[in-house]
């Protein structure tokens, strides 16, 4: 039995604040700033968004992509994400609601820092394989965090986007999954605490790279496949510079991690974010072509994917917007209004 | 209204996550919120629920800048009356919209939002709201 993606949607605020707003108010060199991240603006949410509404708007793109699936033939819904807005309370349960999933069906948060809804890909391939359900809904989403004047300021961004796996009608199959884990003190945030604290330099060698690069080893390894059997490659986007180089170690061309790479107008989603990069590929890749995405959790995790397209792709991804098309649709912010919708004054 | 009781919260909740109301199936007439009896048809009445398509315009509209407490932190913000394509008119607010740019007659559509939370640690209600319905995703692609 074939297991694979029967929908996806993508969703982005409409906000956006430039690097040298942010830069401007810490007295820090904005060109210096876009140059090491690679990063020229970030996605910020309205004062009435959070985790919950955007992985409702990204679900309900994915809905309409899937237009097989009957919203009551979800048997799991799972929200990844490490900003859920209640700390007891499932934004999965909220997002199963909106979308007429309820109430014959499971449901659960998952948190692993940045990968957590791959994690939730990985679990409905197995429910639905394994003939528990029939269709399984993983959505990654976030309004990430980040402590004023702090680096992670210029990159910490809200998006989300939804997958909906299944066996039936696939736009693409997945043709193997290998994850690779380890308990790396490289990013966290204690229970009660605003923001997250990181170990700087620290999130790049031992951390990002040795994940990244071993998840997708090991996948390609069992799978017998190597760099150039993949028309594209889609890696967790922290920064511009990141994905990069982990293609470069890994061998990979820029061209292949090039349509996949959305992070330098809308900044990092966390939980979205390779997601994010996977539907952008999904919004133009032609059937027969491969794709590898491999995610990366902080804490620290990675999984890897190793992706064909089918012919049903064509028909289905005019059904709901591109990621282009959120990407491009913008209003800039200044500072003042972003301290406003990210509630970073007491009051 | 600083505290919403959870049950209050809940026996709404459906109605404003789906846009659901209802309508007769003897008469067709829709109604939002939904309805146990049709006041036209009154014992003759078929009363189902149905989801509606979150396609609408702009009935009318004003600009709240003095707020109720819980709402304070969006002023200035649009709320309008919107006249569902299927009938009902709603009152919502208008999102991802400056108050300059909201006219009567202009197309909208459905998106799901914040409604309003209580405090820091209360309930979150979320619900729809509406914003500028824009098609040009489908010349893009």
């Amino acid at each position: 039995m074939s297991v694979g993606i029967v929908g996806y949607g993508a969703y982005i605020p409409k906000y956006r604040i430039r690097v040298e707003d942010i830069a401007r108010v810490w007295g820090h060199d904005a060109g210096s700033i876009k140059s090491g991240l690679g990063v020229l603006e970030k996605s910020v949410p309205s004062l009435d968004e959070d985790t919950a509404t955007l992985a409702v708007e990204a679900a309900r793109n994915a809905l309409k992509r899937a237009k097989d699936v009957k919203p009551s033939e979800i048997g799991a819904v799972y929200v990844g994400s490490e900003s859920h807005p209640y700390a007891v309370k499932p934004t999965a349960a909220t997002v199963a609601e909106a979308l007429g999933i309820v109430p014959d069906t499971t449901a659960a948060d998952l948190e692993f820092a940045c990968k957590a809804a791959t994690a939730g890909i990985q679990a409905c391939m197995g429910l639905v394989k394994g003939g528990y359900i029939k269709y399984g809904m993983s959505i990654g989403a976030d309004t990430a965090q980040s402590a004023p004047g702090d680096a992670l300021e210029y990159t910490a961004s809200a998006g989300a986007a939804a997958y909906i796996i299944g066996s039936e009608n696939l736009v693409a199959e997945i043709e193997g999954t290998f994850s690779y884990t380890q308990d790396v003190p490289d990013f966290w945030r204690r229970e009660g605490a605003p923001y997250p604290r990181h170990g700087g330099r620290f999130t790049g060698e031992p951390a990002y790279f040795e994940h990244v690069v071993k998840a997708s080893k090991g996948l390609m390894e069992r799978l017998g496949t190597n760099v150039s059997d993949y028309n594209y490659v889609v890696f967790h986007m922290p920064n511009g510079k990141f994905p990069l180089r982990a293609a470069k170690i890994l061998g990979f061309t820029i061209e292949q991690v090039r349509i996949g790479l959305v992070v330098e107008k809308i900044g990092n989603t966390y939980s979205g974010s390779s997601l994010l990069g996977l539907a952008a590929v999904l919004d133009v890749a032609k059937s027969g072509e491969r794709i590898l995405l491999t995610s990366y959790g902080s804490g620290a995790g990675s999984d890897s994917f190793s992706i064909i397209v089918r012919d049903l792709i064509e028909e289905r991804r005019n059904l709901a917007p591109s990621v282009k098309y959120y990407v491009e649709r913008k209003e800039y912010i200044d500072y003042a209004l972003y301290a406003r919708s990210k509630c970073l004054y007491r009051g | 209204m600083s505290h919403i009781a959870p049950p209050a919260h809940w026996r709404r909740a459906k109605e404003r996550y789906r846009l659901l109301g209802s309508k007769c199936e003897n008469c067709g007439s829709t109604f939002f919120p939904p309805t146990k009896v049709c006041p036209k048809c009154r014992r003759k009445g078929r009363i189902v629920q149905t989801e509606f398509s979150g396609k609408g315009k702009i009935y009318s509209y004003t600009i709240i800048h003095s707020a109720p407490k819980m709402f304070e932190k969006y002023t200035p913000y649009i709320l309008a009356l919107v006249e569902l394509e299927e009938g009902p008119k709603v009152m919502s607010q208008i999102v991802d919209c400056k108050p300059e740019e909201v006219k009567i007659g202009m197309a909208v559509e459905v998106c799901f939002r914040k409604l309003f939370e209580q405090d820091g640690e209360g309930i979150i209600s979320y619900g729809f709201k509406f914003r500028p319905a824009d098609n040009s995703w489908k010349s893009l692609q």
